[in-house]
């Protein structure tokens, strides 16, 4: 095997195949110090800037109290102290994950965060938080008791008058189950990843400049 | 106002950079959010209110149950007078020019004087009076059967909903039937009954047991007593004291103003509304006015103060 | 199925009590929403005017 076929750190890669191509592409778009950098730009002086992160804790907790749900059941916590406990931990997990993503999108919204190509980073995100509300809206579904069945005779009204209701029944637990715990995890979770690698990728958008000064520009574009 | 060319964002690291550890933030993120997490949840819990069943409906209210077995029975109940996706007797809602439910058509099809009902009823052993009471009323023509049906109503209307106060009439089977069901319902075997109907021993879809529910006025007199109800901002609500969902607040606002309150098709309104405002959320950065309220609002100036000091504290100014 | 409650891991604060409910004109809401909501305006004020720690020498 030449040193060729197996690129070091320093040489070019040249190697042939969709493997190569996508390595490449891969270590182009974010390059390890990219990746998982050790430092940051002196500009990132605000407390705002940690909801970001606290939003995706807060993701990590409502994913892993709902797998410990899923281990007995979607009947358990109903009728185990320790079960009650692990729904209400992913309850709280859920509003805390609502709360600093919310807030988040406050920060990012007054920081225009969407300036320098950025616009991507706050298309995932929106996304994602409409994704949210709806795989929160498939755990209300999936609780089993007096509160779900009165959230699936509500919205199956408004689901029905636009045609979805014909195929996405909020009445079948089945359904709404399957959906609350693997299709749209999965989604918010894909959309989330994007999200974040497209931060490493463009960087911490930069201050605004202050009106009147030099560095002024036209209303920013994404 | 004069066309510069788009000047790009300056380089995140042109204003200097500090050392930073991600990896220690994000565990310490996670550390304080699982905390946080698990003091909540220990503190307060979480809601869980049994939920309603048709034995306990039938039991608590036989008369809100008769009428509605009987609703079902001549096709004036909810379900039936619905539209798509259970059957067509109406067009459902429209979104503008566009009756999005009607064109998918019927994809759920139901028959409710069958499927909760007579097909119930049929499945069961019945007494010898309420079993000549189903042949009689299956064999007899549609005619016969919605005069036995509307003389009933009418008469538990002038009784107060009260089975035991009816006065005589031409009702043929049908306080029979509906007694025979009542029976079934109580004995809790209608809610199983509802599920597996299609004969499926597994079953995980309660839309049919769902929906007799909800023609009756027993779940909806608990769920407004929970202010759970479309009119109480209900959407946002959860059960007892506990926070809700917060961030419904502007899906459940428009059902409370107009044209949203009145209109028979106030659901499609709502849904296309707030798809258009989703549409707008999620494209902000293209939207001019929109994406530059930040500059308007200058909260910015708070966030990076520390910054456009440095940067004066730099200049000598 | 009765949904059991263990004595030893109730929670201190019992929030299945009846909500409390206000109302300004069509505006209904929680006491329980109206506090996340408030809570959350308070942390975003607090995260945007609490002084950061400030960095170490420029690079």
């Amino acid at each position: 095997m030449s040193a060729r076929e197996q690129p070091g750190a320093t040489e070019p890669d040249e190697a042939s195949g969709w493997t190569a191509a996508v390595r490449r592409r891969a270590v182009r778009a974010l390059p390890p110090d990219k990746l998982l950098p050790d430092t940051q730009p002196r500009y990132m002086a605000s407390w705002i800037y940690v909801f970001g992160v606290l939003t995706l804790a807060a993701f990590l907790v409502a994913l892993g109290s709902g797998a410990v749900l899923a281990i007995q059941g979607p009947a358990w916590w109903h009728t185990s102290g320790i079960g009650h406990f692990f729904n209400s931990l992913h309850l709280w997990s859920v509003e805390l994950f609502m709360a600093f993503m919310v807030i988040h999108l406050w920060g990012k919204f007054f920081m225009a965060a969407w300036r320098g190509r950025r616009a991507l980073t706050w298309i995932t995100g929106a996304v994602a938080f409409l994704g949210s509300i709806g795989t929160a809206f498939t755990g209300y579904l999936a609780q089993q008791n007096l509160d779900s069945q009165w959230i699936a005779v509500e919205s199956k009204d408004a689901l029905n008058a636009v045609g979805i209701g014909a195929y996405f029944d909020p009445m079948n637990f089945g359904q709404m189950l399957m959906w609350h715990i693997v299709l749209l995890p999965a989604v918010v979770g894909i959309l989330i990843a994007a999200h974040l690698l497209m931060v490493r990728r463009r960087g911490i958008v930069p201050p605004l400049p202050l009106p009147g000064t030099d560095t002024d520009e036209p209303e920013e574009q994404p | 106002m004069s066309r510069r060319p788009r000047a790009a964002e300056p380089d995140p690291y042109s204003f200097g950079s500090r050392p930073y550890d991600l990896v220690k933030e994000f565990t310490i993120a996670l550390i304080l959010v699982l905390g946080l997490s698990i003091v909540l949840a220990a503190l307060f819990s979480s809601p869980d209110e049994h939920p309603a069943t048709i034995a306990t409906w039938a039991k608590t209210d036989s008369a809100d149950f008769t009428a509605t077995a009987l609703a079902e029975l001549d096709g004036s109940s909810g379900t039936a007078q619905y539209g798509p996706p259970y059957n067509n007797a109406t067009q459902g809602q429209k979104l503008g020019p566009v009756a999005p439910a009607n064109l998918i058509g019927v994809t759920k099809p139901i028959d409710t004087a069958h499927d909760f009902v007579l097909g119930p009823l049929t499945s069961s052993p019945q007494t010898p009076a309420a079993a000549a009471a189903l042949t009689r009323y299956t064999h007899a023509g549609t005619d016969q059967q919605n005069t036995w049906t509307g003389n009933y109503s009418t008469a538990l209307d002038n009784a107060n909903g009260d089975p035991a106060k009816i006065a005589p009439g031409d009702y043929g089977p049908v306080p029979t039937l509906l007694t025979a069901l009542l029976a079934q319902a109580q004995a809790g075997s209608l809610d199983g009954q509802l599920l597996t109907e299609s004969g499926a021993f597994y079953q995980t879809d309660y839309t049919l047991p769902l929906l007799l529910l909800a023609d009756g006025s027993y779940l909806a007199a608990l769920a407004g007593q929970d202010h759970l109800a479309g009119t109480q901002w209900g959407m946002m609500n959860e059960t007892g004291s506990y926070p809700g969902q917060a961030w419904l607040w502007l899906y459940t606002f428009w059902y409370q103003v107009s044209p949203y309150n009145h209109s028979t098709n106030g659901d499609a309104l709502v849904w296309g509304t707030m798809a258009a405002l989703s549409l707008i959320f999620v494209f902000v950065p293209f939207i001019p006015g929109l994406r530059s309220i930040p500059r308007y609002i200058p909260v910015y100036r708070l966030i990076w103060r520390q910054h456009y000091r440095e940067l004066r504290e730099h200049d000598g100014t | 199925m009765p949904t059991i409650a263990h004595a030893a891991l109730a929670a201190p604060v019992d929030l299945n009590g009846p909500g409390h409910y206000l109302n300004w004109g069509v505006i209904q809401i929680s006491v329980a929403n109206l506090v996340v909501i408030a809570v959350m305006v308070v942390v975003f004020l607090a995260a945007v005017l609490l002084p950061f720690p400030k960095g170490r020498g420029r690079k």
